[in-house]
């Protein structure tokens, strides 16, 4: 190979590099030491799942750790298998979430790729998510033997009642008083304002930058939004998240003025269901780009905005209540569906690729039904992959590899573009 | 007695079968459910019947479409009934929430399943605060309307009194007979013991508590004439659990030596314990149940709750060891496994982990680790 050619290849690839990942590593960096040394600087830990209303622990000052960010940490770094494999040795089923058996058993150990969290002072659990969140919480508020919170939104199948509103409402305020007494002192008001109008704020911030890849070619692609949604989960509520994604969002904006997209050849635009595979996100990432495929969109990295339209920044602990109740996972899965179907053509996408999660239950049972739904509506092909987010041994990279091939290949026979 | 067990052991075998009869010769409504959290007071109360599913005996087929293979075979079943029209006699479905499971069934059954209506009776999943008894109470009140616009009823409360005052009468006959054959475990079968409580929460429920009470009253006398003498060799033994689909598995413990005298089931003890109280709104009183019952590991009342009732429950009922018998894919009991084990350890009662899926593995596997089990203890 002639060394220009590589010259030209390394400069291409440069091109197509996101500047902002490094400034987002260094935050998470910074965060993940904040928390672990939280107690040398008196400061409470909230161990938190990925849904739940953490606004009142950013007004507070209390870190909070998300179980569910360490568990993607865990898949990404390959240390999955390892961690549900000592889960099982516990006597935990290898049926059940591999971020929950790898968290349950990486408390016990400190292992995994940051040698274990931070001890939790306090555990808040919304189980808009999932059920699943409700055993794991209750293992871990009896093993660290701490307070537990439980933000219990009812589940939305067709719709949002009343006295949905009133009981999650009445609950905003049983866990301002619970964390009040956690931390021995009150939570400033106009701090709570402040910080409801940042979450606002930083989730719009988020879906702007989810909507760049509206562009053809999309800027980035859904392998970008996993990595770049951390802030959001985080650190929502903060001036970091804000400025952070202004940051990504200018950089967005300035390769869709460049005509850079995150595909070199961009032909084919896919859209992605369910959480990230970790411990294989290159892989599919390369292996899609190679066929000159490019997931302009998930429906997971959007649900940390999804829900945007029920929030109201002025009002910010009135109508989380509704906000944090209605979100993706929470809703009937025709409802899913068809939201599924407002993506296929904000995104103008040409195919469905879906992740079949063995671990997550209430994202992966339906989507036979939202695969269907789209097909029909949308009249656009889709795949299956059957995997699981952080457990390798449920991932068959030959059949996969087929499975995408073929895939693409169909594609190539419609006649779309 | 034979011919009680008889008639209960038809209807378990075949409950569809049984449901379009009933609906025919009574030409009254029926609902159907799939947990222990339906509440069937309000369901009878406006003159319907309420018919427990337990999923399928035949191939799952049809839900194979819809529902992946790491789901319960309990929720694939009841939707290949749906699907297949093994359950069109009934008039609607009420989906209560429990797990994250149940829950996407409940969707898949409302766009998939045409007969019938569909009503969710969306429970709040912890159980230990006001608020959510509040709540509980004001989602039963919405169940309420909602069954009385879909059956096009109005429920009175003297309705709801008497429907409550037939419910707490099976609940107790059925606790008597636990009771009774948990003194004199050969009194009757694990398997009859099981099929009763099936048939009854399938049945037309006035016939459940005839006949729960003829078997009392046969129970209690066979008791007497043969209290002398009795010396059980029967090693005792408490089974918890979710379903328990398959009654013939307790034939499996009792040739080899055991007896199930007690359970934490919700085709058992958690159906039947905890009245609902008579002397306050009988909505607020079907509401308070839920909150104060043994919970189905779905919910929340507590972080140490079921381990500590689980060994009183072994103490109370002098159990030797206890099976946990799972379904395979269900998550809140197989999270809760550890803890309660852990628990079982330190009080020195050994347990048994059984995870199982319909229909039951072959007979000779079950019927070794049993064996191996119960020579332990």
């Amino acid at each position: 190979m002639p060394e220009n050619t590589v010259d030209t290849e390394k400069i291409e690839k440069d091109k197509r590099k996101i500047k902002a990942v490094k400034k987002m590593k260094e935050i998470m960096t910074f965060y993940y030491i904040d928390a672990k040394t939280a107690a040398e600087n008196n400061k409470k830990v909230a161990w938190i799942t990925s849904g739940g209303p953490v606004e009142p622990l950013i007004a507070m000052d209390i870190i909070p750790v998300y179980p569910e960010n360490h568990g993607a940490m865990i898949g990404a770094s390959k240390m999955g298998v390892d961690l549900c494999e000592k889960a099982e040795a516990m006597g935990y089923a290898s049926d059940l979430c591999s971020y929950a058996r790898s968290d349950i058993s990486c408390a016990t150990v400190n292992g995994g790729p940051i040698g274990g969290l931070p001890k939790p002072d306090m555990l808040i659990c919304g189980n808009n998510i999932c059920g699943t969140v409700l055993k794991w919480y209750e293992i871990q508020a009896r093993y660290f033997n701490v307070p537990l919170f439980i933000f219990d939104t009812p589940f939305c199948h067709t719709g949002f009642y009343e006295e949905m509103r009133r009981y999650v409402r009445s609950q905003v305020d049983e866990y301002i008083e619970f964390i009040e007494i956690a931390a021995g002192r009150k939570l400033d008001r106009d701090r709570m304002e402040e910080v409801g109008k940042l979450s606002v704020a930083g989730q719009r911030m988020w879906q702007a930058v989810l909507d760049t890849t509206v562009n053809k070619p999309a800027p980035m692609s859904a392998f970008d939004a996993f990595f770049h949604l951390a802030l959001i989960v985080t650190l929502r509520g903060t001036q970091t998240a804000v400025d952070y994604y202004q940051e990504l969002l200018d950089e967005m904006n300035q390769r869709v003025k460049d005509g850079i997209g995150a595909v070199p050849n961009e032909r084919y635009r896919l859209l992605w269901d369910n959480l990230p595979i970790w411990y294989r996100t290159k892989w599919l990432s390369d292996k899609f780009a190679a066929h000159d495929a490019c997931l302009v969109a998930d429906t997971y990295t959007s649900a940390w905005c999804g829900s945007l339209r029920y929030m109201d920044e002025n009002d910010f602990l009135n109508s989380m209540a509704e906000g944090y109740t209605r979100i993706y996972l929470n809703i009937g899965v025709d409802e899913m569906a068809r939201s599924v179907c407002d993506m296929v053509d904000k995104y103008d996408v040409d195919g469905l690729v879906i992740h079949s999660n063995r671990s997550c239950k209430p994202y992966s049972l339906g989507q036979y039904d939202i695969q269907r739904l789209v097909e029909e509506k949308k009249g656009i092909p889709s795949l299956l992959i059957e995997a699981d987010m952080c457990d390798e041994r449920m991932f068959s990279e030959s059949q996969i590899e087929t499975r995408i091939d073929a895939f693409i290949e169909m594609l190539k026979g419609r006649s779309r573009r | 007695m034979q011919d009680i067990l008889k008639e209960m052991a038809e209807v378990v075998r075949d409950p569809f079968d049984y449901g379009w009869k009933l609906k025919t010769i009574s030409g009254r409504k029926i609902v159907g459910y799939v947990c222990t959290y339906a509440p069937e007071e309000i369901i009878l109360a406006a003159g319907a019947y309420p018919l427990r599913l337990f999923g399928t005996t035949g191939n799952i087929e049809r839900a194979d479409a819809h529902l992946q293979s790491y789901c319960c075979s309990l929720v694939r079943g009841v939707l290949e009934e749906g699907l297949r029209g093994g359950t069109d006699f009934l008039d609607g479905m009420v989906f209560p929430h429990t797990c994250d499971s149940i829950q996407r069934l409940s969707d898949l059954w409302r766009m998939n399943v045409t007969q019938g209506f569909h009503v969710d009776a969306v429970l709040p999943v912890k159980l230990d605060t006001q608020s959510a008894r509040q709540y509980m109470i004001d989602v039963l009140q919405r169940f309420k309307t909602d069954l009385e616009r879909e059956l096009d009823c109005s429920i009175t409360d003297e309705n709801l009194s008497k429907a409550i005052r037939l419910m707490n009468e099976i609940r107790r006959l059925l606790c008597r007979i636990f009771e009774l054959r948990s003194d004199q475990p050969g009194l009757l079968t694990g398997d009859a013991l099981y099929t009763l409580v099936k048939a009854t929460m399938i049945m037309n429920r006035a016939r459940s508590r005839e006949i729960l009470q003829e078997v009392v009253m046969k129970m209690e006398a066979e008791k007497s004439s043969s209290e002398e003498g009795t010396v059980s060799h029967t090693k005792r033994l408490l089974m918890a659990g979710g379903i328990c689909n398959q009654p013939q598995i307790h034939d499996l413990i009792e040739a080899a030596g055991g007896a199930v005298v007690w359970d934490d089931f919700c085709t058992g003890s958690r159906y039947f314990e905890t009245l609902v109280a008579t002397d306050k709104d009988p909505i607020t009183a079907i509401a308070d149940r839920f909150i104060e019952r043994a919970v189905c590991p779905a919910k929340h009342a507590g972080l140490s709750n079921r381990a500590e009732d689980l060994i009183r429950i072994a103490r109370e009922k002098k159990a030797k060891g206890v099976i946990f018998l799972y379904l395979k894919f269900c998550d809140p009991h197989a999270f809760d496994y550890p803890y309660l084990k852990n628990a079982l350890d330190q009080e020195g009662i050994p347990s048994l982990l059984l995870e199982v899926e319909d229909p039951l593995p072959a007979e000779g596997q079950l019927q070794t680790r049993f064996e191996a089990f119960l020579e332990m203890l």
